[in-house]
């Protein structure tokens, strides 16, 4: 199943879910936020959200300091 | 009839006034003459809705006219713009203090400010406090700080640990929130509990503003709808890696500007 994120092509099984992905990717899901298909995803909605075929990403992984 | 703003006040003239006459008129002892936010010497021909600020340095002007004085140099029809807008600013450490000062400067008319932490003395390297604020809760400090610089603009003060549930309750009814902490896990946290309940207010985020590398990848770019990125996005405060005045300050600005040109209407495409 292809999907794009952060505008780079990607396969990914089918049934993935953002939380997998986030994973997939080597992030942490306690210090990213999601946009999927033009929407951030809301917080602990990463595992319930099955990503489908076509999905656009945006996966924002911030770091500390300020 | 030509209607003129000098030092916020509207006045007629039957024919085109020039400058230099406005200011013979109601202050000749100005030595500082400001048109339309730009200081000039010339004697210019006014037009029909320029602003003329005259101003005697080292006088202290009187209450009623100070607002307009520290404004003079403003861009024409930011003032107006501002004044009415709500800003809310999550943390004030290197980022959220200094937004705080460049907004106040600026006359955002409301700052809503929340943090739960007192000044203590590896804050000054970067935030904008005094040695004699140590001890002090953020908020209080930086109330006196603003309140220091520009008196017209109010603050609103939430000494608490912002959390999920209390962020949206807090900032739900600002016009622009800048997320201003310190710890990558709570910028996500903000970052997912606006866009849950409160998807239409605009965010400017921070990730990114660590060390001493380069300025200029220091970049505000867009995320989603209404959530802006300040930042290089890579570079985390960490052992050997740390947060300093110059770098933090630049992301801070590059936040503050972007607030402000949201309340301008002028942010929307994908980069600002």
């Amino acid at each position: 199943m292809n999907i794009t994120v952060n505008g780079e092509k990607m396969d990914i099984p089918e049934g993935t879910s953002a939380a997998e992905l986030i994973g997939v990717l080597g992030l942490s899901d306690k210090r990213v936020a999601v946009e999927l298909n033009r929407v951030i995803l809301q917080a602990g909605s990463f595992a319930g959200t099955v990503l489908g075929e076509g999905d656009t990403l945006e996966v924002l992984s911030f770091v500390g300091g300020g | 009839m030509y209607k003129i703003k000098i030092n916020e006040r509207f006045v007629e003239f039957p024919d085109a006034p020039k400058l230099m006459e406005v200011r013979a008129k109601f202050k000749p002892d100005a030595d500082l003459v400001i048109h339309n936010g730009f200081p000039t010497p010339d004697n210019l021909l006014l037009a029909d809705g320029d602003s003329v600020v005259l101003i005697r340095k080292g006088e202290k002007p009187p209450k009623d006219e100070l607002e307009a004085l520290i404004t003079a140099r403003h861009t024409p029809g930011v003032t107006e713009k501002v004044k009415s807008a709500r800003v809310g600013i999550a943390g004030l450490g290197g980022l959220g203090s200094s937004v705080a000062i460049a907004l106040a400067r600026v006359g955002v008319g409301e700052l809503v400010l929340a943090d739960f932490d007192v000044v203590e003395p590896s804050n000054l390297n970067r935030q904008q406090y005094f040695v004699d604020q140590i001890g002090k809760p953020k908020v209080e400090a930086m109330d006196e700080n603003l309140r220091r610089i520009n008196p017209y603009v109010r603050n609103v003060l939430h000494r608490v640990v912002l959390d999920a549930k209390n962020i949206p309750e807090i900032f739900g009814g600002v016009d622009v929130l800048v997320e201003a902490f310190d710890t990558a896990e709570m910028k996500a946290v903000l970052t997912n509990a606006m866009a849950g309940s409160c998807p239409g207010v605009p965010v400017v985020v921070s990730s990114g503003v660590a060390g001493h590398g380069p300025s200029n990848t220091i970049t505000t770019s867009k995320f989603s709808n209404n959530y802006y990125v300040v930042g290089d996005r890579v570079t985390e405060a960490a052992a050997g890696v740390g947060l300093m005045a110059p770098r933090v300050g630049v992301a801070a600005h590059h936040q503050a500007n972007c607030v402000l040109r949201l309340l301008l209407g002028e942010c929307g495409s994908e980069s600002n």
